[in-house]
């Protein structure tokens, strides 16, 4: 068996006596017409992917993505109009979305890991300053209002802006990147806004917002670092911008209270002496602060081992506990004189038909303490969900339920694929039922279980939503939420951590999935070794 | 050779047909952005419409179009801090005040100054409320809080004191009349937002306030004596003490306890006033009573607001939007037609009030509350208080629940 095992893995074994054909020959250089026609429209339906991924790189001054849209169009290219190619017309297709969907987010979760990114720290240096120095215009408590009409010296487009401003008493002035001066000669309507004057083009307000960048960095400066403005289409006002970032001390320095804020390159803020930072920050590398933040964390440390034992457990159960319902439910309904079995097989698959996220919600209502349907129905006191083990036997309850349907599934597939004489040839020797089914058909079944298994460990060791619906992770011990709650997995626990209500931390998330990804890998790697060793044992 | 020379072929036929699929492309792309600009509004699905109609005027007065896309209202904040930095932002959007702290720090939106004309017209506590540093960040428009809700037919008078609600609520459940005493949400994670109102009665608080309102988020009062007190004396009528509050009533299954009859009382908001009216219960709304001989309950308002995006294409026309539009009386009315909620604007807001007497009730019950902080600090709090207070009602001790969330809030916001 192990020969033929061999030959089917894909690989041609030693001493195979020649290469065989492979089909694809059919669509290389000489192949049909049609081949050749297809080819052509993927490719360019491929070409054309990679332009439309082009241009906004190209906006962006992206050139290190160009270069990379560039060279994948090119490989492509080239593995599928040349003939020597032909495994790799077989492989690229695969690598490229294991390398665009798997390699690349998890390189760049692990980049991310390494820096600050956080709310408040999102951009770059350059975009905190100017925040900081637009949010700090302010408008003095006397100062003039006035009406504001936007012209141009000349050209609506490409002209020098000009604010024509009215002030409360009627006066007209024109206010350039100069100064403010008297104008005259211009005619003011009854809404204050001037509707004509000389030597300047008044501009539509399409025309207006097509300068809508200019605006921004337009005031009219009336002395002492203080300027006109523009607030819509209509008015502005004279404010003064109190904080001006001085690039000779790489600070801050607020002009009002005369405090000086002071760049930290290492935490990405400005910082004033006394330790008070300004709001906007940028984006700077950390190292591998991010992961000494829980792996040094006392609390952190605690809480991990007994979330992770938990989480093992309840992986384990669950997957235990489906696939014993499962099959069980799967033999029963195998059982040939049994009537009336397509009908429920249907009922079994139920659970499994309806959408996951709202059967959790259902089954929170039925665990509620006072109005569940539980308590109510078995007269049961159980706080389902405030009690930490009778939270842990809810969650585990509700995804055996939902998990189950899938398990009978590939159990009954499993189970016709085994012949009924082996079975059978088993009780002529003389084995009753039970050996029958754990020395014959269990095996023979292990063998396409097992794969199902792992892959329904490795679902529910991370099933985020099963806890985050039922449970919330809750309920919590006199710990408060900084540790993990009883229900907690390492998935909702790291969430919780990182992403509390308003702060998104993504680069402590990133470092606390770097850390999931490493557990889930191990794992993976060790109960595949392990399941190769179970299949050749049971041959 | 024959083959080499059909892929080349075959290569230049992919490249011919791409460019000819892209030079179509190109024309069609090219016709549209030339000359119209387009303001992108962003709004939850239930407004959109009225915005979309209320600010066809402004769109035809200023020669433009307005184009208002639907994204779930939970979803803005985060989508608007992520486009922003990607640069495909929308223009304007729809948010809550309590956003602004987050908004700011990320540098999303832009300040905006009204015209005193403007700004007068606009009660100033909502003006404040998205406000900070002394820079005003949106545009308030309406205003929330929530109330009191009763059952007039099994409750005629408004309870003066929480005691009270407490004695005609245990007296109708002796009587068998009711189930529960009153439905309020705490839910297995708590929920400060509704609990703020009683907390504030019994002296608890959040965050201080300094001189000029601004809240601080150094003196934070979670752990504080003062809160603990609070939290002990609302104990009481926890699941150990009264009953009252239990953490099996929570927001799926509040409504319909009142709605069936099974509790005369109810802690609702604006969102209930729809399922009240379409229900056989006869109700009437007032303030949240506070506990005899302390402070009147103080429940949190929540404004909403029009942003303006930093850094937008259409930075002059998005600000003339909010400065001059969203402003206007008229605007205003229009989006009450489609989703009627307390409005700010003082001229809509006597209008509104006219015609419905609950708006002016709802208005009335919020008298003693106050904004929701709108410091980024605040978003840290709601699980940890949410998980202590939860504890709390369920008989935990008020001094470690309160200590321990006290602890996780000031490593979370770094002091």
């Amino acid at each position: 068996m192990a020969t033929n095992r061999s030959g089917t893995a894909g690989a041609p074994g030693k001493g195979a006596p020649a290469r065989p054909a492979l089909p694809g020959g059919r669509f290389s250089g000489n192949g049909s017409l049609t081949g050749q026609l297809v080819k052509i429209a993927l490719l360019g339906l491929f070409t054309a992917l990679g332009v439309w991924a082009v241009l906004p790189l190209y906006t962006a001054g992206n050139w290190w993505g160009i270069g990379l849209a560039v060279a994948v169009v090119a490989l492509v290219y080239w593995v599928y109009l040349s003939k020597r190619t032909v495994p790799a017309k077989y492989l690229v297709p695969g690598v490229l979305f294991l390398m665009a969907f798997q390699i690349f987010p998890v390189l760049y979760t692990m980049s991310t890991s390494l820096t600050n990114m956080s709310d408040g720290h999102r951009g770059s240096k350059e975009q905190a300053i100017s925040s900081i120095e637009a949010y700090s215009v302010v408008r003095g408590e006397d100062s003039e209002e006035y009406v504001l009409t936007v012209a141009t010296t000349g050209d609506p487009e490409s002209g020098e802006l000009v604010f024509l401003l009215t002030d409360s008493e009627g006066d007209a002035y024109a206010g350039t990147e100069e100064g403010l001066s008297e104008l005259e000669r211009a005619e003011v309507g009854p809404s204050g806004k001037v509707t004509d004057a000389f030597g300047y083009t008044l501009l539509t307000p399409s025309q207006v917002n097509a300068r809508s960048d200019d605006l921004q960095d337009f005031a009219v400066p009336t002395g002492d670092g203080s300027g006109i403005r523009s607030s819509g289409l209509s008015s502005a006002f004279e404010g003064n911008a109190q904080r001006a970032y001085d690039e000779a001390c790489d600070c801050v320095t607020d002009s009002e209270t005369g405090k000086v804020y002071t760049a930290d390159d290492e935490r990405g803020a400005f910082y004033g002496e006394d330790g008070e930072r300004l709001a906007q920050g940028w984006q700077v590398g950390v190292g591998f602060d991010n992961f000494a933040r829980f792996l040094l964390n006392p609390t952190f440390a605690a809480s991990f081992f007994s979330t992770l034992v938990w989480n093992i457990a309840f992986a384990a159960s669950v997957t235990f506990l489906v696939f014993v319902l499962g099959l069980a439910v799967a033999l029963t309904l195998h059982v040939p004189r049994m009537r009336g079995k397509v009908v429920y097989r249907i009922l079994v698959v139920l659970p499994y038909a309806m959408s996951s996220l709202a059967m959790y919600l259902l089954w929170r209502d039925m665990f509620n303490a006072d109005f569940g349907l539980f308590n109510r129905m078995l007269g049961l006191q159980v706080d389902w969900l405030g009690d930490a083990w009778a939270a842990r036997a809810a969650v585990i309850l509700a995804n055996v339920w939902l998990g189950y349907p899938y398990m009978f599934l590939v159990a009954t597939g499993a189970l016709q694929a085994i012949p009924r004489e082996l079975g059978q040839a088993a009780q002529l020797d003389g084995a009753g039922p039970w050996q029958a089914f754990r020395h014959v058909t269990l095996p023979l079944l292990m063998v396409a279980m097992a794969p199902i298994l792992i892959a329904t460990f490795a679902f529910n060791f991370n099933n985020f939503n099963a806890v985050w619906l039922l449970t919330r992770g809750g309920p919590f011990g006199a710990e408060g939420t900084a540790s993990g709650g009883a229900t907690d997995l390492l998935i909702t626990y790291t969430y919780r951590l990182a992403f509390s209500e308003a702060t998104a931390q993504y680069g402590y998330a990133a470092a606390l999935s770097v850390m999931i990804f490493l557990i889930v890998s191990v794992t993976s790697v060790i109960s595949l070794s392990r399941t190769k060793a179970l299949q050749e044992v049971d041959r | 050779m024959r083959s080499r020379s059909a892929s080349a072929v075959a290569g230049i036929a992919a490249i011919a047909l791409m460019a000819t699929a892209c030079s179509n492309d190109g024309s069609d792309g090219g016709d549209e952005g030339a000359e119209q600009s387009t303001l992108v509004i962003w709004s939850d699905p239930e407004r959109a419409e009225a915005i979309q109609s209320a600010a066809a005027e402004f769109a035809e007065a200023n020669g433009i179009e307005v184009d208002v896309q639907n994204v779930s209202f939970d979803d803005i904040q985060g989508d608007v801090v992520n486009a922003h930095q990607a640069g495909n932002a929308p223009d304007v959007f729809i948010g809550a005040h309590d956003w602004t702290g987050n908004l700011m720090r990320n540098g999303a939106v832009q300040p905006i100054e009204l015209p005193s004309d403007r700004a007068d017209a606009i009660d100033p506590t909502a003006l404040e409320a998205v406000s900070l540093e002394g820079q005003l960040l949106g545009v308030p428009y309406t205003q929330e809080n929530i109330f009191l809700m009763r059952n007039t037919e099994l409750a005629p008078d408004a309870p003066e004191t929480f005691e009270e609600l407490v004695e005609v609520g245990t007296r109708l459940k002796d009587d068998g009349e009711v189930d529960e005493v009153l439905a309020m949400a705490v839910g297995q994670e708590g929920d400060p937002y509704r609990m703020n109102a009683l907390m504030s009665s019994a002296g608890g608080y959040l965050f201080g306030q300094d001189g000029n309102g601004d809240w601080n988020p150094d003196d934070l009062g979670v752990g504080t004596d003062e809160t603990i007190a609070a939290m002990e004396k609302i104990a009481e009528y926890g699941e150990e003490g009264e009953g009252v509050l239990r953490r099996s009533i929570e927001l799926e299954n509040e409504a319909s306890l009142f709605f069936e009859g099974d509790a005369p009382f109810f802690v609702a908001g604006p969102w209930t006033i729809g399922d009240a009216n379409a229900s056989d219960i006869d109700y009437e709304i007032s303030a949240i009573p506070g506990f005899e001989g302390m402070d009147p309950a103080s429940p949190y308002i929540g404004y909403q607001a029009f942003f303006v995006t930093e850094g937008s294409a259409n930075s002059a026309l998005a600000e003339e939007f909010v400065v001059n539009h969203v402003t206007d009386s008229d605007f205003v009315l229009s989006l009450y037609e489609a989703d009627p909620r307390t409005p700010v604007q003082t001229e809509a807001l006597e209008s509104v009030s006219a015609d419905d007497p609950n708006i002016a009730v709802m208005a009335e019950t919020g008298e003693n509350g106050v904004p929701m902080p709108n410091i980024p600090e605040m978003g840290e709090t709601w699980e940890p208080l949410g998980i202590a207070q939860a504890q709390i009602i369920g008989g935990a001790d008020a001094r470690e629940a309160l200590e321990t969330a006290h602890d996780t809030i000031a490593e979370r916001i770094g002091q």
